[in-house]
């Protein structure tokens, strides 16, 4: 029976890892799939407000953004504390958002232009001074469609 | 020479790549899909256009000041009662004659509206009002129409309005989406969602 006499090594086996490139991979390919990528850099405050009415903003190509509210930290020394416009990756004036329309329809194919809708992603301490001028402006470039976005709550904890 | 077999590739940096890759598209991923109140605008006018008269007592007046305090029809009011309100307001149906309102369940008050079309909710802020109270009176009004639908819809089709909108815009319904949409089509023009903003004061 020698040749189940085997000296046993005393160390442990190392572990074999072959399969781990296999599983991160899998992971990999899940996040690149499910993945949308951040469009814009906000230089504002962004907390938005609560609603539970809501509708799911689908089809992500179609949406345009205009955020607005109190420009964020590191930008309150050279820009105040008054809230602003942002316009992809630049503050701008309220004056600047039909040009930024008429760009964004410019830029999607024909077709799909109808169905273009604005989101609103504005913050919830801003005025409604603010958001009034911004809806002018969309009246005035004719883009109708538009969406307040929100966080999913009880419309109650605006108050707080 | 003798053949050598090729040596093995060594793949050990392969998972520290993939962790790379990885980690890269954790951060810059955002999954969820926004959501939001979504409604429409109304279009430029001409000046000259005269404004349609409404009734008075066809108007529902929600005023919001710069202090966030609420002021239907001339009266102060919680935001917890506005809904209730809202949804009195439009299901009253005084009206008589042509003007009745076969389907509102209200009490028929002659001084309030006469029947969910010719009903308008009016809602004027101010420049100073913040944006977190709009959106819940905002909120609040579209939650007094939309009961009002899936009340309507439950008894007609015995499915409330929501979940057939949802049925509508799924891919995988199997029901025929013809005749859905014209029955969402009917619910909506039965409860038609007349809120007109006035532009705020200062």
């Amino acid at each position: 029976m020698a040749k189940f006499n085997k000296k046993k090594s005393s160390e442990l086996p190392a572990i074999n890892t072959s399969a781990l490139p296999d599983i991160v991979f899998m992971l990999l390919f899940f996040f690149m799939v499910a993945t949308v990528m951040r469009e814009n850099t906000l230089k504002i405050q962004n907390v938005l407000p609560y609603a539970d009415q809501v509708e799911k903003l689908d089809k992500k190509d179609l949406v345009m953004y205009i955020y607005a509210g109190k420009p964020s930290e590191r930008f309150r020394q050279s820009f105040g504390t008054e809230a602003r416009i942002q316009l992809n990756d630049n503050f701008a004036d309220v004056s600047d958002i039909q040009q930024f329309i008429y760009s964004e329809r410019e830029s999607k194919r024909e077709e799909l232009v109808p169905f273009l809708t604005t989101a609103l992603k504005v913050d919830h301490e801003t005025n409604m001074g603010l958001v009034s001028d911004i809806k002018m402006e969309l009246r005035k470039a004719e883009a109708l469609k538009i969406n307040y976005t929100t966080r999913t709550g009880e419309a109650s904890q605006n108050f707080d | 020479m003798a053949r050598r077999s090729t040596p093995e590739v060594n793949a050990g940096s392969l998972a520290d790549i993939a962790f790379l890759l990885l980690i890269f598209f954790l951060v810059t991923t955002t999954i969820e899909t926004d959501s939001g109140i979504s409604r429409k605008l109304p279009p430029m006018q001409d000046e000259e256009v005269v404004p349609p008269v409404i009734k008075e007592k066809n108007i529902f007046q929600v005023i919001v000041n710069r202090n966030n305090d609420l002021l239907v029809e001339d009266e102060l009011m919680e935001l917890s009662a506005l809904r209730e309100a809202a949804k009195a307001f439009l299901d009253n149906g005084g009206g008589v004659g042509p003007e009745a309102c076969d389907y509102c369940e209200g009490a028929g008050d002659p001084t309030s509206s006469d029947n969910p079309i010719k009903a308008v909710i009016m809602l004027v802020n101010d420049r100073q009002t913040e944006y977190g109270t709009y959106i819940a009176v905002q909120n609040e009004l579209v939650g007094a129409y939309n009961e009002l639908r899936d009340r309507t819809a439950q008894r007609l089709f015995g499915k409330s309005f929501r979940q057939m909108e949802a049925d509508f815009n799924d891919v995988r319904y199997t029901g025929n989406k013809d005749r859905l949409k014209e029955q969402l089509e009917q619910v909506r023009d039965m409860w038609p969602q007349k809120l007109s903003e006035a532009d705020p004061k200062n």
